[in-house]
C-alpha cells in the first residue's frame, strides 16, 4: 500500500506539536487507544476521496501544549472499510456513521451501522461525496419508518415535534416518550438541512473558501471563518503577524458576547420572564451595532482574512464598561428572582461522567465540570496571564446559564486587554502561495465550543477538501441524556440551554 | 327597592353588559399586552390589537381537523356562549341585573367551568398529542384551582347568608366594613390567584409562548383556525374580563348603578371599565415581575389559594 498519501507531508509549516501518522486499517484501533488513553480527543475524523486513493483522515487533539495527531489510515477503494473505533470513543462513533452515509465507507464492527446524516428516502448505493458522485439522484420514499425505539409500560405516549417549529428555529424532530410528565427517553432526529457545504468548497480558490467557511452556521461566522483560515495558513505556511491574532481574538470575543447574552435572555424567556430577555436583546443590538462598526458586518462578517484581519475600529473601553454594567443588569434580574432560579436548578442534568464519554465540548463541557477550551489548549494568540475558562460543576441549566454569564465578563476582560495593546487595526491578507499539496487543521473556540476545520490544498492553492467539526455534532448526544427524568414542560429550556446548531451539525 | 325596570330597560341592561364583555375583553387582553411591553421597554401592539385580530380571524377559512367530531366544534361555541351568559346575568354595571335575580356564585362558577371542560374536549377531540397534553394539564390545573374556587365564593357567602352574587355586591356596598372584614380579603386574595390560574396567566402560564411543549392553555386551543379561533379568543377574553369584572365589584363595588336610570348605568360602565383597567394593568405589571412556575409547583401555589379561602371561611363562620 503506497505510504506517500499526502506527498507534502507534514505540510511545511507543520511545526511543533504537529505528528502525521501513515498507519494501516489494523494499526487504527491500537494507535487510537493510546492516543486517548493520553488524554488526547478524537476531533475530526475525515474521509477523502480524490485526489489520491480513498483515504480517512483522524484528527486527535491534546492541550495545553498544543499537539495535533493525524492518523492517516488508505482503503481498498473497492471494499472499503475501516474498523470501527466506536468501542474506543462515541465521538468516532458518529463520525464513522457520517462517513458512512456520505462516503460509503463501512466501519467493521460498528455496534448501530444506521443512517445518521443522509435520511431513509435518499437513495442507497449514492454517496454524495464520492468524486464521481452523479447529481442528486431522485428521492425514493422506501415508506419504512424511521426506527425509533417505542418504549413500553403502562402509560407510556409519545408526543412528537416538528421538524416544523412555531418559533424561527431551524428543522429538527424531537420524540418524547413521556410517562405523566416525565421524559423517558428523548430522539432528536436531525439532518433535515443537508447542503453539501463541504463539497461546495471542493476546486474553490481558498480566498473564496472564506465566504463559504463564514456562512457555515450564522451565528458562528467568526469560529468558522477563522478555523478555516488557520487551517489554510497552517497548509500553505503562512506566518501570521501577533497584531492579526489579536485582532481576531477582538473578533471571537465579540462574536461569544452577542450569542452568550442572546442566550442568556433567551433561557429568561422559555421560564416567562420577558423583562429580562427584552434587556438582553436590547443588549445584543446594541453587539450587534457595535460589530456593524468594527467589521462592517452585524454578524462579524469579513473581519478575519486568510493570513491577517481587516478592523475598522476596535470597541473603546467605555464601551466595554458599558456593555458589561448593562450585561450586569440583566444577570441580577435574572437571579434576583426566586422563580427563574427554582426553574433553573437542577433541570436536565448532565453529568460530567456522560458529558466526558459523549464528548461533549463548549459551554455544555465546562457546565459539567469538564474544561475544555481551545483557547487555552490551541491559541492562536497568548491569553492574557490568570485567564481561566468559565466552568461550574453541576451540569444543571442553571450551570450552563451561569458558565455563559461569566463567559460574557471573561469576554469583556479578555476584550479589555485586548483593545489595550497598541497596533495596527487592519493587518493585510497574504497571498497563499502554491507550495505544492498541502493540509493543516485550525482550531478556534467559537461560542459554542471548539470549531475545528481540516483542509487540504492541490499545487495550485485550490481545495480538495475541507472538513468541518461544528461542536453541536459533538455535543447534541447529551441533550438526550440530559433530558431524561426532566418534566416535559421544561425541554425548551433544556435544549436552549444547550442552544445547539442545527446547521452546522448538518453540513 | 327600586321598581323593577321595564322590558326595554332590561333588554338595554343585558345588551350593554355583553357588549361591555365582548369589546371589553379583547381590549382588556390587548391593554395587558401593552403594559407588560412597556414595562418591558418596549412598544408593543396598539390596545386594540386583539380586536383586529379577531376581525381577521372571522374573515378568514375555517379549518377542522378531518378525525375531528361534533365536540370540536362545539368547543368554541360552548365557550362563547358561556362567556355570554355569565356577562348577561352577572352584576357588572349594575347591582340589580334584570336576568340576574338568582344570579347563584356557584352557578356562575359552573357555568364557566363548562367552557373550560369543552374546550378541553374539543382539544382531545382532535387526537393530537399537543391537544391531549394540553386538556390534560387545564384539566389537572382546573382540579386544584376549582376546590379552592369553590371554598372562596363559600367564605364569601357565610356573612351575607346568601352566595347570590347581586345580593353580595349590594352587600358590600351598603356596608364597606364587609369588604374589610378578614374573611373577605382572604377569599379575595384566593379568588385572585383562581383568577390567574383560570385565565392562564403568568405565574401558571405563559400567555405570550411559542413553545407547545410548555403551554397549558394554548396547547389546547393549537388546532382552531379562523372563526373557530376567533370564538376562543373573544370566549376567553370575555371570561378573563368577567372574572376581574366580579372581583373588582365585590372588592371595591362604587361606582356601579344602582336603579335604573341611564345616567347611572353609563356611571356604573365608565366604572366598570376603569376598575377592570387598573385590575388588568396590575396583573400585567405582577407580570412582568414574575416567571412561570416549573408545572409541578403549580399545585403549591394552588393549595395556598385553597388554604387561603379556607381561612377565609373559618374567619367568616368565627366572626359572625
Amino acid at each position: 500500500m503506497s505510504r506517500h498519501v499526502l506527498r507534502g507531508e507534514l505540510g511545511p509549516g507543520a511545526g511543533a506539536g504537529r505528528t502525521v501518522l501513515q498507519l494501516s486499517s489494523g494499526e487504527l484501533a491500537g494507535a487510537a487507544a493510546s492516543l486517548l488513553a493520553s488524554g488526547s480527543r478524537l476531533a475530526l475524523v475525515g474521509a477523502h476521496d480524490a485526489p489520491g486513493p480513498l483515504r480517512v483522515v483522524y484528527l486527535f487533539t491534546s492541550g495545553p501544549p498544543d499537539r495535533r495527531v493525524e492518523v492517516h489510515v488508505e482503503l481498498d477503494r473497492r471494499e472499503p472499510t475501516v474498523p470501527s473505533l466506536a468501542a474506543l470513543s462515541f465521538p468516532a462513533s458518529r463520525f464513522e456513521r457520517e462517513m458512512r452515509d456520505l462516503f460509503g465507507i463501512e466501519p467493521l464492527g460498528h455496534p448501530m451501522p444506521r443512517r445518521l446524516v443522509l435520511h431513509q428516502h435518499w437513495p442507497t448505493g449514492w454517496y454524495p461525496m464520492r468524486h464521481d458522485a452523479s447529481r442528486a439522484p431522485a428521492m425514493v420514499d422506501d415508506a419504512s419508518p424511521y426506527p425509533f425505539v417505542e418504549v413500553e409500560g403502562r402509560g407510556v405516549y409519545e408526543i412528537p415535534v416538528g421538524p416544523i417549529h412555531a418559533g424561527v428555529i431551524e428543522p429538527g424532530h424531537f420524540r418524547f416518550s413521556v410517562v405523566g410528565e416525565t421524559i423517558v427517553r428523548m430522539k432528536a432526529r436531525l439532518w433535515f438541512t443537508h447542503k453539501g457545504v463541504e463539497r461546495l468548497f471542493e476546486g474553490r480558490d481558498v480566498r473564496h473558501g472564506m465566504e463559504l467557511a463564514e456562512r457555515v452556521s450564522g451565528d458562528s461566522a467568526v469560529g468558522h471563518g477563522l478555523a478555516y483560515c488557520l487551517a489554510v495558513e497552517e497548509a500553505c505556511s503562512i506566518d501570521v503577524p501577533a497584531r492579526a491574532g489579536e485582532l481576531r481574538a477582538v473578533l471571537v470575543e465579540l462574536e461569544r458576547l452577542y450569542n452568550h447574552v442572546a442566550d442568556v435572555g433567551a433561557m429568561c424567556n422559555d421560564v416567562g420572564f420577558g423583562l429580562a430577555n427584552a434587556r438582553a436583546l436590547t443588549l445584543r443590538e446594541r453587539l450587534l451595532r457595535l460589530n456593524a462598526e468594527v467589521t462592517g458586518h452585524r454578524l462579524l462578517r469579513g473581519g478575519v482574512v486568510v493570513g491577517g484581519a481587516e478592523l475598522r475600529r476596535l470597541p473603546t473601553l467605555d464601551e466595554l464598561r458599558e456593555i458589561g454594567e448593562r450585561f450586569r443588569e440583566v444577570v441580577d434580574l435574572a437571579t434576583g428572582s426566586a422563580v427563574v432560579m427554582d426553574r433553573f436548578l437542577g433541570t436536565a442534568v448532565l453529568g460530567r461522567r456522560e458529558a466526558e464519554e459523549i464528548g461533549v465540548l463548549g459551554v455544555v463541557a465546562r457546565a459539567s465540570g469538564l474544561i475544555l477550551d481551545a483557547r487555552v489548549a490551541h491559541p492562536f494568540v497568548d491569553p492574557p496571564a490568570g485567564f481561566g475558562p468559565a466552568h461550574d460543576d453541576a451540569g444543571d441549566v442553571l450551570a450552563r446559564f451561569r458558565v455563559r454569564c461569566d463567559e460574557v465578563v471573561a469576554s469583556l476582560s479578555l476584550l479589555t486587554s485586548l483593545v489595550c495593546r497598541d497596533g495596527r487595526l487592519s493587518v493585510s491578507g497574504a497571498r497563499p502561495g502554491g507550495a505544492g499539496a498541502s493540509h493543516g487543521s485550525g482550531i478556534v473556540e467559537g461560542w459554542r465550543g471548539s470549531v475545528v476545520h481540516r483542509v487540504e490544498l492541490d499545487g495550485a492553492g485550490r481545495l480538495t477538501r475541507v472538513k468541518i467539526v461544528d461542536p453541536s455534532f459533538l455535543t447534541w448526544p447529551a441533550l438526550s441524556i440530559a433530558l431524561a427524568d426532566t418534566i416535559v414542560p421544561d425541554f425548551p429550556l433544556a435544549n436552549k440551554s444547550f442552544n445547539l446548531s442545527y446547521a452546522g451539525n448538518d453540513l | 327597592m327600586t321598581a323593577p325596570p321595564g322590558v326595554a330597560g332590561a333588554i338595554l341592561v343585558v345588551c350593554a353588559q355583553i357588549l361591555v364583555a365582548g369589546i371589553g375583553g379583547p381590549l382588556l387582553l390587548g391593554l395587558m399586552r401593552k403594559t407588560r411591553s412597556r414595562l418591558e421597554g418596549r412598544v408593543g401592539p396598539p390596545v386594540r390589537q386583539p380586536l383586529l385580530d379577531v376581525r381577521k380571524l372571522l374573515a378568514k377559512q375555517r379549518i377542522r381537523p378531518q378525525c375531528g367530531s361534533w365536540l370540536f366544534a362545539a368547543g368554541p361555541l360552548v365557550l362563547i356562549s358561556t362567556s355570554v351568559v355569565v356577562a348577561g346575568t352577572a352584576p357588572l354595571l349594575t347591582t340589580r341585573p334584570p336576568l340576574g335575580q338568582s344570579t347563584d356564585f356557584f352557578g356562575v362558577v359552573f357555568v364557566l367551568l363548562l367552557g373550560s371542560v369543552f374546550l378541553a374536549l374539543a382539544a382531545l377531540d382532535t387526537g393530537t398529542p399537543f391537544g391531549g397534553m394540553g386538556a390534560s394539564r387545564a384539566t389537572t390545573i382546573g382540579a386544584l384551582t376549582e376546590p379552592a374556587l369553590l371554598v372562596a365564593v363559600l367564605a364569601l357567602s357565610i356573612p351575607a347568608h346568601t352566595s347570590n352574587l347581586p345580593a353580595l355586591v349590594r352587600e358590600g356596598l351598603s356596608d364597606p366594613q364587609v369588604i374589610a372584614s378578614p374573611g373577605r380579603i382572604l377569599a379575595l386574595a384566593a379568588f385572585v390567584v383562581v383568577v390567574l390560574a383560570e385565565s392562564g396567566r403568568l405565574p401558571v402560564d405563559n400567555p405570550s409562548t411559542h413553545l407547545e411543549l410548555t403551554m397549558i392553555h394554548e396547547a389546547m386551543v393549537l388546532e382552531h383556525s379562523g372563526p373557530d379561533l376567533a370564538l376562543v379568543t373573544v370566549g376567553e377574553s370575555m371570561r378573563l374580563a368577567l372574572l376581574l369584572g366580579l372581583l373588582v365589584n365585590l372588592s371595591v363595588p362604587w361606582g356601579m348603578a344602582t336603579g335604573s336610570g341611564m345616567a347611572s348605568l353609563v356611571v356604573g360602565t365608565v366604572a366598570l371599565v376603569a376598575k377592570v383597567a387598573l385590575a388588568g394593568i396590575a396583573i400585567a405589571t405582577f407580570e412582568v415581575f414574575t416567571a412561570k412556575l416549573r408545572l409541578f409547583r403549580l399545585p403549591e401555589l394552588l393549595a395556598g389559594a385553597f388554604v387561603l379561602a379556607l381561612l377565609g371561611v373559618v374567619t367568616a363562620l368565627v366572626s359572625r
